[in-house]
């Protein structure tokens, strides 16, 4: 073949480029003069500038593109099976995937809800097509998680708890705060949910620590196909990213909307730390078999993706357009994750109510005891018998540690607005909010539900903000039930009926498995029943109790 | 430091079937009533990803909006059902599928488009076509966006995934064939010499021809009621308008102008809409034969056609003097129109909803 020729010059023809492309797309819309486009969805904010499209993408190209990254995955997917993975990934991790893959399809449809929000209120159409995309995208994601999860239901060794996800996820007490984290997206202000705590916080700078720093972790226990899925969803967020930040940007514009994105900034930032650090610090550091101690902790983790990336290269940019970053709420979260073991304590509490989840939890061992002392100096001082407890206490028929009066374990408080519970317990905020005692886990949860989500905010009217509502105390649900009968309502039984579905361990085999009968006899409380029937004097004595701690009793 | 040593039984092998125990075999969804015998994928993807107090949703909704609104209303929608979950779409689409069939639609039309003009044919379309294309394809184009909003908007509000699922799979359909006319009409311009390519949007904004289609577009978008806007969409605008224009106009007259890459592309969007069709058909059709009801959707259809089958008969009415444009004409109005109109009645007659009144009017 003569120098110089090749299929593409052969084939090539005159064509459009990308930029005239999106922009002629961008000319689909126009200004109704007939019926003006019901705005069905309210936000305070005002929207002046017409945000602008920085990936120019069209679907033409996004199809075809998506397409292969599917490719790529389920072939993936094919392999690991082909190659045998379920012999060697670690039980352990997979457990945990019950809860993580529970939790994260509905934020992630949620997300594909919310942009019909922000896609009606931006002036313009230039964003359209990259707020269409994202809608897509997160159909996508949604269902290749739950894709996964099945496959993992297929093909690992105990599938009970993948089995019921769904149901169980609408239950459990440790997946409210997924459902915190998602109606987060589509409820309430259009602006403050599908733009600043969806998309300029969480997937800006949550998904990192949620879709690569996991994916890592994964591998390192055997687990192929979760990098391949979340890698291949985190590769459509830098779209999101740039939706959030064109949004923003057409926000800020206007100084008026400066007071509405510094609250909705705190809230987010704050809820998004308490909500994803929560489940993802727990998941990275507890399911985890590998204790290479050159490997990152989450709080390293933390300090790269969250402190340098998102902190330092995008919130402390805004302040030269005149919005107030609240520094120490990101050092009052770092403090939270190295000093205050956040982390470790959701941990505790997660294991602590094993038998009202729908996956196993094993005790930490002495070979994980001595990467946490490595990682954060102190930990075993701390956390040490509380798992050596958990170890023993793994046995059918022992007394579980929320009714164990030798463990010396004290059931917490939960926050009123994170919905994770109030762990950091000298942290403990009790206050009256239209004439109803709450408890919440931090100051700034508190400030969240008592100032943020009001009608009026710093003296402005804030119609559009939403409300907490619902039954938000998961042990509300349950007060007064015998925590067997309360296992039977949440469907966390086996298929014979008896054993349940989350053990202390992993011991695959009958004998070792613990059945209704085994936690019959113990009744479950709510704690915000319990302080607010409490007189004002009781109530400040039982507060400054909480605030004490409590103390794991040795168990030699 | 040491851990008490707990008494384990070695586990050998994560796999499936290493060990026998309790659950051990439970490998199968098993929360939800598959349609038929055995449960669809679509439906493991699709079914209770979206909870609901009545079924899981243990706490309730937990945050509203300022009104007490809870994050998903029944309310969001006149139409009423006893039970909205037993909904699932006809396609069976979840996200493979659809990347899989639109990668496959942008393909098709690429290489249609590619090779035509590569042939040098865009330059053999008759001039008086190629103004057609122009000023009314152009315009008809800003209509499918119009679509694509629309169902963008309403897959916020439906009570299921299922049933918000299937109206994002059509406003992503639509929105893809709005883009793929406003690219095509761009890249054959390069080859035709005084394509207009802004024409279509100013005979969108002004020409009488397109008021009424305007018009009718318009009402959907500013419905307040997301089912009144899907049903609009696939049940009115697209038979008596879309449909009207894109099989009873271009598809038929193309050929005859020296046109065969238009009816290729524009294909794509008659088989887009057979499956929206179908999904919506699907949906209304269980909302009439709800026992409880029924007849309060039928009546609430009934009304529903009344607003927007008037407003996409006038389009329709409108857009006749189109069919006299070409030099060749090969397609009649009239006959065109009829199609449309019987088409309207087979939907209505699948569905039970009452649409004489409107069509005979």
């Amino acid at each position: 073949m003569p120098d110089g020729i090749s299929l593409t010059k052969i084939t090539a023809q005159k064509g459009i480029s990308i930029g005239e492309a999106a922009k002629r797309v961008a000319d689909l819309g126009w200004t109704p003069s007939y019926v003006q486009e019901a705005m069905t969805f309210p936000t305070d904010y005002k929207i002046k500038k017409a945000p602008r499209d920085p990936m120019k993408q069209v679907l033409r190209s996004y199809f075809p593109m998506q397409e292969e990254k599917d490719n790529r995955v389920y072939g993936a997917l094919d392999a690991a099976l082909r190659g045998d993975m379920f012999r060697n990934v670690e039980p352990r991790w997979v457990e945990w995937m019950k809860l993580f893959l529970a939790i994260i399809p509905f934020p992630e449809i949620s997300a594909a809800r919310s942009m019909a929000m922000v896609a009606r209120l931006a002036p313009g159409e230039e964003l359209r097509t990259g707020f269409t995309m994202q809608m897509v995208d997160e159909f996508r994601h949604s269902t290749i998680q739950m894709n996964l999860k099945k496959w993992y239901m297929e093909n690992y060794i105990d599938p009970a708890g993948f089995d019921i996800t769904e149901a169980a996820f609408g239950r459990c007490y440790a997946t409210t705060i997924g459902r915190q984290f998602a109606e987060g997206f589509v409820t309430g202000d259009a602006i403050t949910s599908a733009n600043i705590y969806l998309t300029v916080v969480a997937e800006t700078a949550f998904t990192n620590t949620l879709f690569v720093a996991m994916p890592s972790e994964a591998a390192r226990n055997g687990d192929y196909a979760l990098p391949t899925v979340f890698l291949s969803v985190q590769s459509d967020e830098s779209r999101h990213i740039g939706n959030g930040h064109s949004m923003l940007m057409s926000l800020i514009n206007d100084p008026d909307n400066h007071q509405l994105i510094e609250r909705d900034l705190r809230y987010a930032f704050w809820q998004n730390h308490a909500i994803v650090d929560a489940a993802i610090g727990v998941l990275i550091e507890y399911a985890t078999t590998d204790r290479d101690k050159n490997k990152e902790s989450y709080a390293e983790l933390w300090h790269r993706w969250i402190y340098e990336d998102y902190y330092r290269t995008y919130m402390l940019p805004l302040e030269k357009y005149g919005i107030k970053i609240h520094h120490d709420d990101v050092s009052a979260a770092w403090d939270r994750m190295v000093k205050k073991n956040y982390v470790h304590k959701t941990a505790q509490f997660f294991s602590v109510g094993w038998p009202l989840n729908f996956w196993r939890i094993e005790a930490q061992t002495d070979k994980d005891f001595e990467w946490f002392e490595h990682k954060y100096p102190g930990w075993y001082a701390e956390f040490g018998d509380y798992w050596k407890w958990y170890a023993k206490l793994s046995k059918p028929g022992e007394t579980i540690m929320t009714f164990n009066t030798e463990t010396g374990y004290i059931y917490p408080h939960r926050c009123w607005s994170c919905m994770v519970p109030c762990l950091i317990r000298e942290e403990i905020v009790c206050d009256e909010v239209d004439g109803k005692i709450y408890t919440y886990c931090s100051e700034l949860c508190h400030w969240t539900h008592k100032t943020a989500f009001s009608a009026e905010y710093e003296g402005r009217s804030t119609p559009a903000m939403g409300r907490f509502s619902g039954r938000r105390e998961w042990e509300d649900c349950y007060h007064g039930w015998d925590l067997a009968d309360a296992i039977t309502d949440l469907g966390f039984v086996r298929d014979d009926g008896k054993t349940l579905v989350p053990q202390p361990h992993l011991r695959f085999d009958d004998k070792e498995m613990w059945t209704l009968d085994h936690v019959r006899g113990h009744t479950l409380g709510s704690p915000l029943r319990t302080i607010r029937a409490m007189t004002p004097e009781a109530r400040e004595t039982h507060l400054a109790e909480y605030r004490k701690g409590f103390k794991i009793n040795p168990l030699n | 430091m040491s851990a008490v040593q707990q008494p384990t039984v070695p586990v050998k092998s994560g796999a499936a079937g290493s060990a026998k125990f309790a659950g051990s075999d439970s490998r199968k969804y098993n929360y939800f009533d598959p349609k038929g015998r055995r449960a669809t994928h679509y439906e493991d993807m699709t079914v209770d990803v979206q909870p609901d107090p009545k079924r899981y949703l243990l706490q309730d909704w937990i945050i509203s909006f300022a009104d007490g609104t809870p994050t998903y209303s029944e309310n969001w929608t006149e139409a009423k059902s006893s039970d909205w979950h037993k909904y699932r779409s006809v396609d069976q689409e979840w996200e493979r599928t659809h990347y899989q069939r639109q990668s496959t639609i942008c393909g098709m039309i690429q290489n249609v488009v590619e090779n035509g003009r590569r042939s040098g044919a865009p330059k053999r379309f008759d001039p008086a076509w190629v103004k057609i294309l122009q000023d009314h394809l152009g315009a008809y184009k800003h209509a499918e966006f119009g679509l694509g909003t629309s169902t963008m908007q309403a897959q916020r509000y439906g009570y299921t995934q299922m049933i918000n699922n299937a109206i994002l799979t059509n406003s992503s359909y639509k929105i893809r064939f709005a883009q793929d006319l406003t690219l095509y009409l761009s890249e054959i311009g390069l080859d035709i010499g005084g394509f207009d390519e802004n024409a279509g949007k100013a005979h969108w904004l002004q020409d009488p021809i397109w008021q009424g289609t305007r018009r009718a577009i318009e009402t959907i978008g500013g419905a307040t009621d997301f089912l009144e806007q899907y049903f609009a969409v696939n049940f009115v605008f697209e038979p008596l308008v879309g449909e009207l224009f894109r099989s009873g106009f271009v598809m038929q007259a193309a050929a005859s102008q020296n046109d065969f890459i238009t009816p290729s592309v524009v294909s794509a969007a008659e088989g887009d809409y057979e499956r929206n069709l179908a999904n919506a058909v699907e949906l209304f059709r269980m909302l009439v034969l709800d026992e409880a009801h029924g007849n309060h959707n039928r009546m609430l259809f009934k009304s529903w056609v009344e607003k927007h089958g008037s407003l996409a008969l006038e389009a329709a009415h409108n857009l006749q003097p189109i069919w006299s444009q070409p030099r060749v004409k090969v397609a009649h109005f009239t006959e065109a129109l009829e199609l449309a109109k019987n088409r309207v009645r087979a939907i209505a007659a699948e569905t039970d909803i009452d649409v004489r009144h409107v069509l005979e009017a």
